[in-house]
């Protein structure tokens, strides 16, 4: 579904990303995961189109993408960014969020559709005519990603999705994700500096340092520590070491 | 005892009435590392803003006691606090970008910290500055210090935060999200340099976080807010046994690296736990 091959993205005199190669089947996901500066954000935003100055190569379901993208693309390929409450207008309601991409679009039964989203992010309806400011962070993240499926997508692009999130409140966005991926067949690009929600979410992971992608592995890989790149091991003991004080005992598991 | 904080109240004033935020806390700290957790809206701000008088005017706070090393911030003068903020007590924020003053080299904020508190030639200031830089592991100390805040990274931002706080020699330093801000390397690294600063100076240390795993790690008691309250207080070590379902619900969303779930369990946020 989503190819990206030697990708390099530059600003300025600056070359940010390196030659990327990346390739994410149709209703898989593909994680990102590497420190601020790394390069991760860029990818994704070169992807969306947000971007234009790259060169390399990038498809959508085979698709050549080129550096201005056509209506289709921004029907078929949408993005959930890291705060919900910097994405969502502050005057409009949530009505009017969900209602854009549906004109944007030009589709058809506008009130079912709403109706529908709202009830597969599991917001109640009385949401709907609310401002930003009278939800809580969960809920606004909700409303984005709703406001990105509106449209009903192929592809979601997650920009550290739950890291503004308190973790109680990550744990029902993470799972209302995988519903949405089992349900609708979405496939997923996720960023994250988190390795345990990266590893939650996708089946592949990419670990990117200083603009290069230093190595590429499965889940269960990373999981087990069979790694090759001495910084995804760095990244996975930070991760494990944190972990085992609060392992429970086994009996309680 | 350091800090003593007995039922204390924190409330703000709103057209419908006074909204209590802070509703009965009570915490003891000696010369140890005391983690304070919960999420947002817990209050575990507001209570360690309250034993520095940082709090908006429109805040009422109410306590049987709030002592700081004996002197009861309650009915002290602003004199008396002054000479406890930043002298006697530290305040670290989350984010050195905003903290820090962009037009000013990071030497220069040292040694005016180092000076207003100990006073001095500016030479002895500088040359007091640098070593501070030292102190907090940073290589090159001259150098940061004839830099400006932008040229530096997050992690040698907060670096020189640190050391900013410890130059008038504190009893106590309180860290609020002190590395939220930071990629897990750097925040691995600036929490040993805090805690062992703090254990080589017999400082207390009280570290504010929503990250429960985090703060087990690097302190000795954690207390665990919910809804303006701790509901419950245990020895870092023991936090795998921790029995309030708050607390284990923390502990039980997070998606683990090695134990893979299919499904993370979700919070179910009882009532209860509210009067409790």
């Amino acid at each position: 579904m989503i190819d990206i091959d030697g990708l390099r993205v530059r600003f300025g005199a600056n070359e940010v990303v390196h030659g990327i190669s990346l390739a994410v089947p149709r209703g898989g996901s593909f994680g990102l995961v590497g420190e601020s500066g790394s390069g991760k954000s860029t990818i994704l935003r070169a992807y969306s189109g947000l971007n234009p100055e790259w060169t390399g190569a990038m498809r959508l379901d085979g698709a050549e993408l080129g550096r201005r993208r056509d209506r289709a693309f921004f029907r078929r390929v949408q993005m959930v960014f890291q705060d919900p409450y910097g994405s969502l207008h502050p005057r409009q309601t949530v009505d009017r969020a969900l209602n854009e991409p549906l004109i944007v679009h030009g589709l058809e039964d506008r009130d079912a559709r709403i109706a529908r989203a709202l009830s597969d992010v599991a917001l109640p309806r009385n949401v709907r005519f609310r401002y930003p400011h009278q939800l809580s962070g969960g809920q606004r993240q909700r409303v984005a990603i709703a406001r990105a499926l509106m449209a009903e997508p192929d592809v979601l692009l997650l920009d550290e999705p739950t890291s503004a999130l308190d973790v109680s409140v990550q744990a029902e966005v993470l799972n209302l994700l995988r519903d949405l991926q089992e349900r609708r067949g979405l496939t997923y690009l996720l960023v994250s500096h988190n390795l345990a929600v990266v590893a939650h979410l996708c089946s592949v992971i990419g670990v990117m340092q200083g603009g290069d992608l230093v190595e590429t592995l499965s889940a269960a890989d990373l999981r087990a520590g069979r790694v090759r790149h001495p910084h995804t091991a760095e990244l996975r003991a930070l991760t494990v070491e944190l972990e085992e004080d609060t392992a429970q005992p086994a009996a309680a598991g | 005892m350091l800090v003593e904080i007995d039922n204390l109240r924190v409330a703000f004033s709103t057209p419908s009435g006074w909204a209590e935020a802070v509703r009965g806390v009570s915490l003891t700290l000696g010369r140890e590392k005391l983690g304070i957790v919960g999420e947002s809206g817990s209050g575990k701000s507001l209570t360690a803003r309250s034993l520095l008088r940082l709090l908006p005017g429109n805040a009422r706070v109410q306590a049987d006691r709030l002592a700081f090393d004996g002197t009861d911030v309650l009915t002290a003068s602003e004199k008396q606090m002054r000479a406890i903020r930043g002298k006697r007590a530290g305040l670290i924020l989350q984010d050195p970008k905003y903290s820090l003053n962009p037009v000013m080299t990071a030497g220069d904020q040292v040694a005016e910290a180092w000076r207003a508190h100990k006073g001095g030639s500016k030479r002895a200031a500088r040359r007091a500055a640098v070593d501070l830089l030292a102190q907090v592991r940073i290589r090159d100390p001259a150098r940061v210090a004839g830099a400006y805040p932008h040229e530096l990274s997050g992690g040698m931002g907060q670096r020189v935060m640190i050391a900013m706080m410890l130059a008038p020699d504190p009893e106590l330093l309180i860290a609020d999200e002190p590395t939220s801000a930071l990629d897990a390397t750097v925040q691995a690294e600036i929490l040993r340099l805090m805690e062992d600063l703090v254990s080589r100076r017999g400082m207390g240390l009280l570290l504010i976080s929503h990250d429960l795993p985090l703060v087990g790690h690097f302190c000795d008691r954690v207390a665990v807010m919910y809804a303006g309250r701790v509901v419950e207080e245990l020895r870092a070590g023991e936090l795998a046994h921790a029995r309030h379902p708050y607390t284990r619900g923390l502990l039980d969303c997070l998606p683990r690296l090695s134990h893979p779930e299919a499904r993370l369990a979700v919070m179910h946020r009882d009532p209860a736990w509210l009067a409790a």
